[in-house]
């Protein structure tokens, strides 16, 4: 039996989260496959051919899987699941919206969110916003799992030559329709790939002054995120949250500016490799995991920094 | 339009939960509970819906034990017209919640099924994508916008790096993501009024499925504590550390 990887790309490139994931599927079973499923997207087979480990890529290339709607692609992957144990895929707004549904097709039961493997039943998950960490098994004999990538390496992704298999499996399942997609515009790395995060909190006050922190992200190739306070407040949109609710990232320097730390921010930025706390309230609790805290008025330290780095 | 909301009784988020000192569970002695806060805008966007004229009745349903009546009561208070109980005292998980919610919806034909897109507790972000496979529905989830017309819903949803639209044939169902709405307070009176609207109960046992949880929790326990580290003085002292004793910057 093998594992199955849903790869996640924009039909160009393959997002770096598929690395991580073929990391969690490498530790539950020998063989691995990939399944690339898109419109014009066999670059993105070709990049995952090449990912260390990954035995098969199965492309499926038609247009009723350009958008990744999950009707259709949910659909799809419980079709080839028959010859699968396990089927991951990262848990990102994609993997989230379709894994679930492929899950009820099968009559399994999804693990959510996993973030260790013990064996191959039994996984650990936070729950509670990352306050605990439940230790799980399942009696499931397919699995159906979504992976925190930020809790497992990426494979190499130049390292392999899997075969590409082109398959035709045609499912539109004609009740749902894509209209459009705004992406945010930036010439910043994504959050969930960035080595270096800088994010703002309530202690901003504005979204305007989200652009002092634009040219620290410029100097050190950052880039820029925010606490839900700082969305809840309509600083900037919600794409920039980072925590439980929001993006789990784990750069190798993260920023928290004016960030009070509240566990819900904690639980989707703690497992990166130094943080910097700068905050004026020397008990906030940011200041608990920060490496290195910095007491003061941001609007002093901020620029400062800037133009000292 | 009908509209059925599923809600879900959890801990209120303001709590901070911890482990049981045996590690078999979370200890939910004496904590406050609350209806979830995704749940509460999935019934504050019914509600505007039906003010707006677009809905006629709006049905909230949950799967818990009796206390759960709790927060089906707020759900009334809120603009809610009617609350169904599937009480059931053992935990079931999201596929069997799935299960019992369907046959729900066979019962009351909705249109529309709007539901949060996570329970805080178990953060399995999976309910309301299940009752859609299960029924053969579209889903729309993580909205952040939500139109009505002709058939179909037209719903924006958060994404990684921006926003999709997508529309999606009624009946369908939409899960809520933050931004959709700011829910409302109940007030008084509607808190009053929200005793004498109906609210059924039906034993889960009577829907005869198979509800038994496929997961065990074998343990929950506190997550890897991160170390305090120093506090510096200066911005040149932070720079001085991050460049040559963490050395992340050069």
């Amino acid at each position: 039996m093998t594992a199955l990887v849903i790869s996640e790309h924009n039909n160009n490139e393959l997002k770096p989260v598929t690395l991580n994931t073929v990391t969690a599927a490498k530790a539950l079973d020998e063989e691995v496959h990939v399944l690339v499923a898109g419109k014009d997207c066999a670059s993105v087979a070709e990049a995952s051919s090449k990912i260390e480990g990954v035995t098969k890529v199965l492309l499926i290339d038609s247009e009723e899987y350009e958008h990744f709607l999950a009707e259709n692609i949910s659909t799809l992957v419980s079709k080839i699941a028959a010859e699968y144990n396990f089927i991951l895929a990262p848990t990102t707004t994609s993997g989230k919206n379709f894994m679930p549904r492929v899950a009820a097709l099968l009559d399994v039961s999804q693990i959510s969110d996993i973030c260790a493997i013990e064996s191959s039943d039994t996984f650990q998950r936070p729950i509670y916003a990352g306050n605990c960490i439940a230790t799980v098994k399942t009696t499931d004999e397919k699995k159906v799992i979504t992976v925190r990538t930020t809790a497992f390496d990426a494979a190499p992704a130049e390292a392999g030559s899997a075969d590409i298999v082109s398959m035709e499996e045609v499912h539109d399942s004609g009740i749902s329709e894509f209209i459009k997609e705004e992406l945010a515009q930036s010439d910043r790395p994504e959050l969930t790939a960035a080595d270096v995060i800088i994010s703002g909190g309530r202690g901003m006050q504005n979204g305007e002054n989200f652009s002092l922190l634009e040219g620290i992200a410029d100097k050190l190739g950052a880039a820029i995120g925010a606490s839900r306070a700082a969305v809840d407040s309509g600083f900037v949109p919600n794409d920039y949250q980072v925590g439980q609710t929001g993006k789990i990232v784990a750069p190798n320097l993260y920023i928290a500016v004016g960030i009070s730390g509240a566990i819900q921010h904690l639980a989707g930025m703690k497992d990166s490799k130094v943080i910097v706390a700068i905050n004026k309230d020397e008990d906030a609790p940011i200041f608990q995991v920060a490496d290195y805290g910095l007491v003061g008025d941001l609007f002093d330290v901020v620029p400062e920094l800037e133009g000292k780095i | 339009m009908k509209i059925l909301i599923p809600i879900k009784r959890v801990v209120d988020y303001n709590v901070k939960v911890r482990p049981m000192a045996d590690e078999s569970g979370v200890d939910l002695n004496n904590v406050k509970m609350a209806i979830n806060p995704f749940c509460e805008i999935a019934v504050e966007e019914a509600v505007r819906l039906k003010e707006s004229g677009a809905a006629e009745e709006i049905v909230s349903v949950t799967i818990g034990s009796s206390a759960s009546q709790e927060q089906l009561r707020t759900s009334l208070a809120l603009g809610a017209d009617r609350a169904i109980l599937v009480e059931s005292d053992a935990e079931v998980e999201p596929l069997g919640i799935a299960k019992l919610l369907k046959a729900v919806v066979e019962k009351e034909n909705p249109d529309l099924i709007i539901m949060g897109k996570q329970a805080i507790d178990g953060d399995n972000n999976q309910t309301g994508q299940k009752l859609a496979a299960l029924l053969g529905y579209p889903q729309a989830t993580f909205a952040s916008e939500l139109s009505i017309a002709d058939g179909k819903a037209v719903v924006t949803r958060e994404i990684d790096g921006g926003l999709q639209t997508v529309s999606v044939n009624l009946p369908a169902i939409v899960t809520t993501d933050l931004r959709l709405n700011e829910p409302r307070y109940a007030s008084l009176p509607n808190i009053m009024k929200a005793k004498s609207k109906p609210l059924d109960i039906m034993p889960a046992a009577d829907f005869g499925l198979d509800i038994t949880p496929r997961i065990s929790t074998l343990k929950v326990s506190l997550p890897p504590e991160r170390e305090a580290g120093v506090i510096v003085e200066s911005v040149d002292e932070l720079i001085d550390k991050l460049k040559n004793e963490a050395k992340v910057i050069s």
